[in-house]
């Protein structure tokens, strides 16, 4: 069974102009070990994906249309408040864009992690290591030694003294060292890191998506990483889905994605890399822009923008298909592959 | 936290110093002749200059400010011109009443605004909300003598529950003086009948009192609560599956606290200067009436003594405040 698979999952937000369609029929199914890069322009749903699978896109003004969520087998989107909130922190793990504004302020780190720990300890007493009737100091004491441990991991220097320090006392990167902590304490199977070295500074970006690659690995986790730059997922993913509009419109293994890149926008996306070996002025950008979500144009979303354009285009969305194995690209000008159909 | 202390407590030195100047400044530099008034407009220019040596009044004015500022620290606060009654004494007595008052009415503000604002913002613009928001609006809006008046037309008048107005039954033994609060004293003393007393007569005045603080509380409270739960530490530890209790009971409050609290102190410094209305309507023997009667009379020295006592809890609750602040916001205490 699939850690987490995603089926045809729509979403709309409500605004006062009326509800846009933001996600359009996601397909996605992770598998323990597998790092799934997101990337897709800004706006195009990645970080509503992320926080669909938590359940924490707030109704209203969202509005889960159709479709299903499942971990392990388990609808999510059918699941009761409780039992998500047994899920979050526990079976999934969430790091988000900056650490400066992720932490809260007015609580010593330790305290924050340690309400995680015993959040996940309370679900699953093996993580705190102590026996199921332990007393409620014995239970704190061990998440706090467990929060020590978990920091001196993430490579925070004296993690025993640290613990005890504010957010404000760390720098950018240290507090997403902090945040990475937290997210893994409980031991989840599935990560979801959006943007998770977007904020910080270049030369720190490598230290944490290594730190991160690094957990991931040694604990065989699913992981979702959300990013703009096609460089990391070159660098440190296993598969990619490239969204659009709502719509995932291109995945697979890296390795074919990148190097037979069917949909044209993925082409585009590609292109518009930049690379040593460029000339000046051969950096491409997509022309156009992205469509308004509420109104789409009918059919592929891409079509106004797609030079490859054709009439059946805007007929209908057209269906994923499969172009090799671990390569699926929704566009009517990809081929089916046969060996990967049979 | 002790050096931070420490620096708050020594920056309101030059305040309270400021603070005396201006008050000595405004009081002497005001129309009309104290002296004059007092020994009334029969009186020789001989009496005159007599009573004006008796309070020191014939000194270059550096001399009177310095005799004035001594007498401050060494508790002798000058006198009544008109009664003789030292200042100092008088404020004894109806200092704790006002402060009585005010600090029950910012007691019962504090108390059901917090919770309320909590609420209002948790069930934002559900019925809790457009209820707290209505009951707000309409305390704030209502003047408080009036509302002083109503609350003696109803429940002294009309349903005779409580007192109309005074602060302790002349029939009775009011409890022994030890910290001048009526409540205090008569816990102090173990007089429990006494107690009750009190609170009857303090329960209309407090709660006229309260009305605004309260309505500015629970909606500072709604306001920052509102916005804290906006923050993106709060969708980090619902994400990492913390209950929603412990989130807005812990990591919310704390944080929407502290814009609160600076209403808090500000509310109790402009309660204290704005008592009078309600000390009239309640017949409520505070600082507020006292000054009243000082002012009308252009009596130097309680009014110099009634602005500096106000002054200075006015500078205290805010010290107290800021180190509230502090507790609050680590980040604040280390700068
Ligand atoms: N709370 C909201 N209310 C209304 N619309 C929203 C809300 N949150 C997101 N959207 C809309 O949903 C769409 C997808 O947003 P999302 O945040 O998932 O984009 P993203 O791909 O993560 O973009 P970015 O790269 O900028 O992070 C956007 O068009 C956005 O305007
Ligand atoms: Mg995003």
């Amino acid at each position: 069974m699939a850690l987490l698979e995603i089926r045809d999952l729509h979403l709309g937000m409500r605004s006062f102009e009326g509800e846009a369609h933001v996600l359009n029929g996601i397909h996605l199914t992770v598998e323990r070990g597998e790092i799934w890069g997101i990337v897709g322009e800004t706006g195009c749903g990645k970080s509503l994906t992320g926080l669909s699978i938590s359940r924490l896109v707030s109704t209203p003004p969202g509005r889960y249309i159709t479709g299903s969520i499942s971990l392990e087998g388990r609808n999510l989107l059918t699941a009761s408040e409780p039992e998500m909130q047994s899920l979050r922190g526990r079976r999934i793990g969430m790091i988000f864009q900056d650490p400066t504004t992720n932490l809260n302020p007015a609580f010593r780190v330790g305290e924050q992690i340690v309400d995680v720990a015993l959040h996940a300890g309370g679900l699953d007493p093996s993580i705190l290591g102590v026996g199921a009737k332990a007393s409620r100091s014995e239970r704190k004491k061990a998440a706090r030694n467990l929060a020590i441990d978990m920091l001196a991991k993430v490579g925070i220097p004296k993690a025993g003294e640290r613990i005890d320090d504010y957010p404000h006392q760390f720098s950018g990167g240290m507090r997403q060292r902090v945040l990475i902590a937290m997210a893994l304490i409980g031991r989840p199977d599935l990560l979801i890191a959006d943007e998770p070295t977007t904020a910080l500074d270049v030369s720190v970006q490598a230290q944490i998506l290594r730190l991160l690659y690094d957990l991931v690995q040694e604990h065989q986790l699913g992981v979702l990483l959300i990013t703009h730059n096609l460089g990391v997922v070159a660098q440190i993913c296993t598969h990619v889905a490239v969204m659009y509009a709502g719509n995932i419109i291109e995945s697979g293994s890296v390795r074919e994605v990148f190097k037979n890149p069917n949909h044209p926008y993925t082409t585009g996306l590609l292109a518009s890399v930049p690379t040593a070996k460029m000339k000046r002025g051969e950096l491409q950008g997509l022309p156009g822009s992205v469509p308004n979500l509420l109104a789409p144009p009918p059919g592929c979303r891409f079509a106004p923008r797609c030079a490859a354009v054709q009439p059946r285009c805007t007929a209908a969305i057209p269906p994923s298909v499969a172009v090799a194995a671990h390569h699926e690209v929704a566009c009517v000008l990809a081929e089916p592959h046969a060996s990967a159909a049979a | 936290m002790l050096t931070y202390i420490l620096r708050r407590i020594v920056l309101i030195i030059p305040v309270l110093i400021g603070l005396s100047l201006l008050v000595f400044a405004i009081a002497r530099l005001l129309p009309g002749d104290p002296i004059q008034l007092a020994a009334g407009p029969n009186a020789s220019p001989a009496e005159i200059a007599d009573l004006a040596r008796e309070f020191g009044l014939d000194k270059p004015l550096p001399v009177q400010y310095w005799n004035y500022v001594t007498g401050l620290v060494t508790g002798d606060w000058g006198q009544s011109i008109f009664t003789r009654r030292a200042v100092a004494e008088d404020l004894k007595v109806y200092l704790p009443a006002t402060l009585e008052l005010v600090f029950t009415a910012m007691f019962l503000a504090i108390l059901i605004g917090i919770p309320a604002g909590l609420t209002a913002a948790v069930y934002r613009n559900r019925w809790p909300d457009y209820m707290s928001r209505v009951v707000s609006l309409g305390a704030i809006s209502m003047p408080r003598f009036f509302l002083g008046l109503l609350l003696q037309i109803g429940f002294a008048m009309w349903l005779g529950w409580l007192p109309l107005g005074g602060r302790f039954p002349l029939t009775e033994d009011p409890p022994a003086f030890v910290t001048g609060f009526l409540t205090i004293d008569s816990l102090i003393s173990g007089d429990l009948r006494a107690f009750g007393i009190t609170l009857q007569y303090l329960a209309l005045p407090a709660f006229a009192m309260c009305l605004s603080p309260l309505a500015t509380i629970t909606r500072m409270m709604r306001a920052s609560t509102i916005e804290i739960l906006q923050q993106d530490y709060v969708l980090t530890e619902r994400a990492l599956g913390l209950s929603s209790r412990l989130i807005l009971f812990k990591y919310v409050l704390r944080n929407a606290m502290s814009a609160t609290l600076t209403v808090i102190g500000l509310y109790v410094g402009w309660l204290l200067g704005g008592t009078v209305l309600v000390e009239t309507v309640f017949d409520w023997p505070g600082l507020g009436l006292y000054a009243t009667k000082a002012i009308v009379t252009q009596d130097f020295m309680p009014v110099i003594g009634v602005t500096i006592v106000i002054g200075g809890i006015f500078i205290i609750s805010n010290l107290i405040v800021d180190l509230l602040y502090g507790i609050l916001n680590p980040k604040v205490r280390y700068e």
